[in-house]
């Protein structure tokens, strides 16, 4: 069992985790994830680690709220625990050395994702690190402080234009290329239709673009093929030879696809679980 | 004298087991076993022993069954197998032991497998005597994966003395018994009683304990473990590479075995993972997971099952006993046909699958006569899912993360056939990932020579 030591609730639906994992936190890596399971009878789901605390023996998840497993998850408080959390899976975040400028783009729940990356790589002392953030709205901007003291630039685009540039992630990602500046890698990770967009933006100028995936998973250690996407014309599984891809090579629409395989499921359960609730 | 024929051990009736997971198989009443066993003719040198892959004092125990002694019976299978309730059910006995025996020359051969499932049931309905323990001896040995290889291993370590911690990556210990094997065929009453009787005997299992990433093999010994075994299979899915075949309605049997057996989602949405299952189904190979899979999704509400095998019926790896399970069942079989490219919607899902007739050529390495497609022959089926089941590969990630931990050309780890020594030392392996996918009984032979090389590995370095 893995206990909830803190909680935080960072939008209506946007809840943050510190869990008391301390073998999980003495081997995680930015860009890996765990799977939990919150209960007996509950799905095994895939969350990015969005931060660590080896002294502490913490793992910091970020989630938000869409089917029933995220939504029961949220209901839990400090104290509960989860039944299972299984990690730290998938191959780190790795960047060659001599990269210097790097443009980190995170979308809702993708912020989280790209902290910890941001984070390890302020900490190397790399020349510039520029942080693009986008959510719907103002309110929805999450972990900005956190984001702010890892970045020598943080950038915001709103849907709305209620924060920062309003637009999408790829528009202050075009204002910035358009601009001249030097960018050696972009990192994106968010919802698959942004971190489409954004391979789409940087092809034509061969700037490498890596994507953290978020396939469907059972067991998250390569045993199902759940996860398997097509990258560079191979298939490959998220879990076990990513989840980090170079975006110019993921099908992203198969990717989007495969995601919705069990929609009709999700609503079942969810409203299920909803009029439970309400008993 | 007159000849007694083979007992038939009672089953479900097809009617109605489609319908649940129960056990098909029920198993032998004691006059049934004692009927049985009189047909031994306990020879002095006997081939089933032989015929074994842990070499089982055969004779002796069916003897005992024969003089009602069933309690001295199991006890005399448990010198050398310690999970007779599970060999007993699912070890391919007519390949093995029944295959050498005597009496099948000129008739059936002795039940041998069904006398072993029915005493070491009937020590579960009495209560199972565990073995009195030496005392701890103070060596630690940790097994990666709670397998047929690992529990073996780790039975016989206990007994000798040694402390022994199983780590396992899944929340439920079993490995391929618990995600692979369907419960129709291995009831999980049973598969809990023999993890229990593990237990029991002071193994530590920890589950989701996934090794390679959450303690590397190094870090075990840095834990203090003297000797590690590696025993996480063959779990890894293959595919065909043909088109279509991320389409949706396709899985690998293991991933839909696994949806299944380990997360219950055929009981959804009592339980939450899902499964998206149509009404016609094809399974893609010829072998015991392709049965499992084409009678698991009978179960579960397909209202057509075809097996599509590229070779034909005699080639078929399956256990004769569970392509007639299958067959009663009402799976369909289509033999020399092997599917090109699956056909999908705008949408992604899975519609249809384009499909080739084959015929035998010339025998292949495996001494099979190898298919070839007969150019023209293609031909179109309407289908909602397709499970491929045409095997395995090794599990890569304990072998990323151990330096000198060496792999064959295949990438599974070169290990010493009788000890299971590796390249690197103190480190041995068994089981699927030493010998590519196999039977139980065979990882559960390679768990006990490696237990016995640990054994003297460990005596010797201290």
């Amino acid at each position: 069992m893995y206990k909830i030591l803190e909680k935080r609730v960072l939008s209506s639906d946007i809840k943050w985790f510190n869990i008391y994992a301390p073998q999980v936190a003495k081997k995680a890596k930015a860009g890996q994830f765990v799977v939990l399971r919150i209960h007996e009878k509950g799905e095994r789901i895939p969350l990015t680690i969005a931060d660590y605390d080896r002294e502490k023996g913490t793992i910091l998840i970020v989630f938000q709220e869409i089917g029933k497993t995220t939504k029961l998850l949220g209901t839990l408080e400090e104290g509960d625990e989860i039944l299972d959390f299984v990690g730290p899976l998938g191959i780190p975040f790795k960047l060659e050395e001599n990269v210097e400028n790097v443009v980190l783009i995170g979308g809702g729940v993708g912020i989280p994702a790209i902290y910890p990356k941001a984070k390890e790589l302020y900490k190397e002392g790399k020349k510039r690190i520029i942080s693009i953030v986008g959510a719907r709205n103002k309110d929805l901007l999450i972990m900005r402080e956190e984001m702010e003291t890892s970045s020598h630039e943080l950038l915001i685009a709103t849907d709305d234009g209620s924060e920062g540039t309003k637009g999408f992630v790829t528009t202050v990602l075009q204002n910035l290329i358009d601009e001249g500046r030097d960018l050696d890698v972009v990192i994106a990770v968010g919802p698959t239709i942004m971190m489409k967009m954004v391979a789409k933006t940087t092809r034509p100028y061969n700037i490498p673009t890596l994507v953290s995936l978020n396939p469907i998973m059972v067991d998250g250690t390569g045993m199902c093929g759940s996860c398997r996407v097509t990258v560079g014309g191979q298939v490959k599984f998220a879990c076990v030879d990513g989840p980090i891809f170079d975006g110019h090579e993921v099908d992203f629409d198969e990717l989007m696809r495969r995601n919705k395989m069990y929609v009709d499921k999700e609503r079942v359960s969810l409203e299920l679980w909803e009029k439970e609730v309400q008993r | 004298m007159k000849k007694i024929p083979r007992q038939h051990m009672p089953e479900q009736d097809p009617k109605e087991r489609i319908h649940n997971f129960e056990e098909v198989a029920l198993g032998f009443t004691a006059e049934l076993a004692q009927l049985e066993a009189e047909r031994c003719l306990n020879c002095p040198r006997p081939f089933c022993v032989e015929g074994c892959p842990v070499n089982i004092k055969i004779p002796n125990f069916i003897q005992l069954i024969k003089a009602g002694k069933f309690k001295e019976a199991v006890m005399k299978i448990k010198e050398d197998n310690f999970l007779p309730a599970i060999c007993g059910r699912v070890c391919p006995q007519e390949s093995q032991c029944e295959a050498k025996c005597v009496v099948g020359i000129k008739g059936e051969p002795v039940a041998i497998g069904r006398l072993e499932r029915f005493v070491a049931d009937w020590e579960y309905e009495h209560g199972v005597e565990v073995p009195e323990l030496p005392p701890p001896n103070g060596h630690r040995v940790a097994i990666v994966g709670s397998g047929p290889a690992g529990i073996s291993c780790s039975v016989d370590l206990a007994k000798m003395g040694y402390e022994v911690t199983i780590f396992e990556a899944l929340h439920e210990p079993g490995g391929v018994l618990t995600y692979g094997i369907p419960p129709f065929r291995l009831p999980r009453k049973v598969l809990k009683n023999e993890l229990e009787f593990v237990q029991k005997l002071g193994v530590k299992i920890v589950t989701d304990a996934v090794v390679g990433y959450l303690y590397t093999i190094d870090d075990l010994f840095k834990e203090g473990y003297e000797a590690v075994f590696i025993a996480v299979g063959a779990g890894t899915p293959r595919f065909m590479g043909i088109e279509g075949e991320n389409l949706i309605g396709v899985y690998s049997a293991s991933e839909f075995l696994t949806r299944i057996n380990l997360m219950h989602a055929h009981e959804f949405p009592e339980y939450d993972t899902p499964i998206q299952l149509g009404k016609r189904v094809i399974v893609v190979g010829g072998g015991n997971v392709a049965m499992d899979a084409a009678r698991t999704a009978l179960r579960i509400g397909a209202g057509e099952v075809v097996v599509v095998y590229r070779r034909s019926r005699k080639e078929m790896p399956a256990r004769l006993e569970e392509i007639g399970h299958a067959e009663e069942e009402g799976v369909k079989f289509e033999f020399l046909v092997n599917p090109v490219r699956f056909i999908g919607d705008e949408n992604g899902w899975l519609r249809g699958v384009e499909l080739i007739k084959m015929e035998l050529g010339e025998p292949d390495e495996s001494g099979r006569r190898r298919p070839v497609p007969i150019e023209g022959s293609n031909f179109i089926m309407d289908i909602d899912n397709a499970i491929i089941a045409i095997g395995q590969a090794s599990q890569p990630i304990v072998a990323q993360t151990t330096p000198g931990l060496e792999l064959n050309k295949r990438g599974y780890v070169i290990a010493d056939e009788e000890t299971g020594q590796t390249t690197r030392e103190g480190v041995f392996a068994g089981g699927d990932i030493v010998t590519g996918a196999a039977t139980v009984i065979s990882a559960m032979g390679a768990g006990r020579k490696a237990a016995k090389a640990i054994h003297e590995y460990i005596t010797k370095k201290n």
